[in-house]
């Protein structure tokens, strides 16, 4: 198998507070990964750090087998970042043109092809909002908007989806339908990795599991996550577990 | 309306916008080259012109090239300002281009004193256009800096360079002769000289080309910048291509509006569009068009009643915001930008 993402001793800190310290983990091809841990413990500088946007203080991270910081493949990477995005609630955008900017990192300068225009099609498809496509995104629901910027990360025929809390915000019904989707582009080979605050939808849906607080507790398959005690160590006493039944 | 039909009326006005440029870039380029043979002949063709439109319409306007050269400047404003102010609005930077406006006025004041103390005689905009890009490229660095583009560098820059200027200009009143500082602080039709129109005419051209080029790279920064880091666009750099192209757009807009109101070019008409376009396409399109209907409109009620063209342009570009925010409540789609 392939790495996709390997880190070895990464520390990073913000000034003086140190946001993630000596962690060491691999992401193979076709993983899908959940990263949990407590609110503030680090979790999404880490994804940060995995995509280069963030350089670390320590260590090394290496991106589909480059030093993060020579990776330049940005479109092998999907980001769905936590508010989804900054500008989407506001900006006159299309989800047509949403999804299009999937598109952009393999085309430079030049222009779109009709090939491009056929993926974003595809990938409208495949998460079922065709006919949004000429909707304003921000008059999309949040289930619906999430769609979208999961459309937007397979047209850029990403191998890597990197999705930071991607349902805050989204109801239940729609959130179900969203997580068998990515299950779904699972099985079709993508890895996955996915920050959820909801501890009983990582295990549900993820087969291995990063369990951090600033320091890594716990890393490998789900099982060993639910018999071990990296939860209850990583969470600490004051620490809210929310768990959810299916 | 439909679909189809607003599409078509969409691409039949940016048709006649980009007619109406090319002959405006036409009469600015012969006005330049009519010293050489052909050149002067249609250059006099285009006065002609001006005469027989004047005669008709009852007006005394286009028969005077002075006149014409400040349309022509209008027009190409009221293009590459929405263009630009397009993505800067969206950014939430809208009021970048009043604070580059202050430097180049402070650039304006730098060109005075260098004028005065030395030989150089070149023209006051050229100091405005450098004094302009540095202060952008200093606004990029604090916005950097800083990790966002909050108000308080901004007001810093605004107000900073803005002393600076009438300080330089105090202190040289008496030494400055010729030049009216009201002109850059209010703009005005008249006072627009040929090698001023030529400037709008050429970073107009340059403008357009760069977005016409970098369109892709400029709207997913503006959508999500996180999300364009990730796929590897090299956002400081479109960042500051847009804060130097906002600096040449505000030195060109300057001497028809004047420092005060230039930031409205680059905001009202996409405030306007924002509120009833349905993509962002169709948001740039329809910022041009009423950009360029609050030029000409402006132009019109400034003319006719005898005002500075400056503050009617405004005027006008408020009235069609306003207007685009009556249909799209009537649409029922009403969404407010902020």
């Amino acid at each position: 198998m392939t790495a996709i993402v390997e880190m070895e001793n990464v520390t990073f800190a913000y000034g003086e507070t140190v946001a993630v310290r000596d962690v060491s983990l691999t992401i193979e091809a076709g993983d899908f990964l959940g990263l949990v841990g407590p609110n503030g413990s680090g979790k999404t500088t880490l994804l940060h750090l995995m995509l280069g946007l963030h350089s670390p203080d320590d260590g090394r991270i290496e991106l589909f087998g480059q030093p993060v910081e020579a990776f330049d493949r940005g479109e092998r990477i999907g980001y769905v970042s936590q508010k989804a995005t900054s500008r989407g609630g506001t900006m006159p955008v299309t989800v047509r043109e949403a999804v299009t900017m999937g598109r952009f990192a393999r085309a430079g300068y030049s222009r779109l092809t009709d090939d491009d225009r056929a993926i974003v099609d595809d990938a409208l498809e495949t998460v079922g909002i065709t006919d949004l496509a000429e909707r304003r995104i921000n008059e999309l629901s949040g289930g619906q908007r999430q769609r979208a910027y999961i459309a937007r990360a397979l047209a850029s025929e990403a191998d890597l989806l990197a999705l930071d809390e991607p349902t805050v915000g989204v109801d239940a019904e729609s959130r179900d339908a969203f997580y068998k989707l990515l299950d779904s582009l699972n099985d079709d080979g993508i890895t996955i990795v996915l920050i959820e605050h909801d501890i009983g939808v990582v295990t549900d849906r993820a087969d291995r599991i990063a369990c951090i607080n600033t320091e890594l507790f716990h890393h490998g398959d789900t099982e060993s996550f639910v018999e071990s005690d990296a939860l209850e160590q990583a969470y600490g006493t004051t620490g809210q577990v929310v768990h959810h039944h299916h | 309306m439909d679909r189809t039909t607003r599409r078509r009326l969409e691409r039949l006005g940016l048709a006649l916008t980009g007619l109406l440029a090319v002959a405006m870039l036409a009469f600015l380029a012969l006005e330049w080259l009519r010293e050489y043979p052909y050149a002067g002949t249609l250059y006099d063709q285009f006065t002609t012109a001006g005469m027989w439109a004047d005669y008709y319409l009852g007006t005394s306007v286009f028969g005077y090239s002075f006149m014409l050269r400040s349309i022509a400047a209008g027009v190409l404003v009221g293009i590459a300002a929405p263009l630009v102010g397009t993505y800067l609005v969206h950014r939430e930077m809208a009021l970048i281009g009043e604070t580059l406006a202050h430097t180049a006025f402070a650039g304006v004041a730098i060109g005075l004193l260098f004028s005065a103390t030395t030989d150089w005689d070149g023209s006051l905009l050229v100091t405005a256009l450098v004094v302009a890009i540095l202060g952008a490229l200093l606004v990029q660095y604090l916005a950097e800096r800083t990790n966002a583009y909050g108000d308080v560098p901004i007001a810093i820059m605004l107000t900073g360079s803005f002393a600076v200027g009438t300080l330089i200009i105090s202190y040289g009143r008496g030494g400055f002769s010729g030049v009216s500082i009201d002109d850059y602080l209010f703009g005005s039709a008249a006072v627009i000289p040929a090698e001023g129109a030529r400037l709008v005419a050429i970073l107009t051209v340059a403008v357009v080309a760069v977005v016409a080029l970098t369109y892709k790279q400029l709207l997913f920064i503006t959508f999500d910048e996180q999300a364009a880091r990730v796929a590897r666009l090299n956002v400081t750099w479109y960042n500051t291509l847009l804060i130097v192209m906002t600096a040449v757009v505000v030195v060109g807009a300057m001497q028809i509006l004047g420092v005060i109101l230039v930031a409205a070019m680059l905001v009202i008409p996409v405030a306007a569009a924002s509120q009833i376009a349905r993509g962002f396409r169709e948001t740039l399109a329809l910022s041009i068009l009423f950009g360029q209907g609050a030029v000409l409109g402006g132009f019109a009620f400034a003319i006719s009643q005898g005002l500075p063209p400056g503050g009617s342009i405004v005027v006008v570009a408020i009235g069609i915001y306003l207007l685009a925010i009556l249909a799209s409540s009537r649409s029922g789609s009403a969404i407010s930008i902020h």
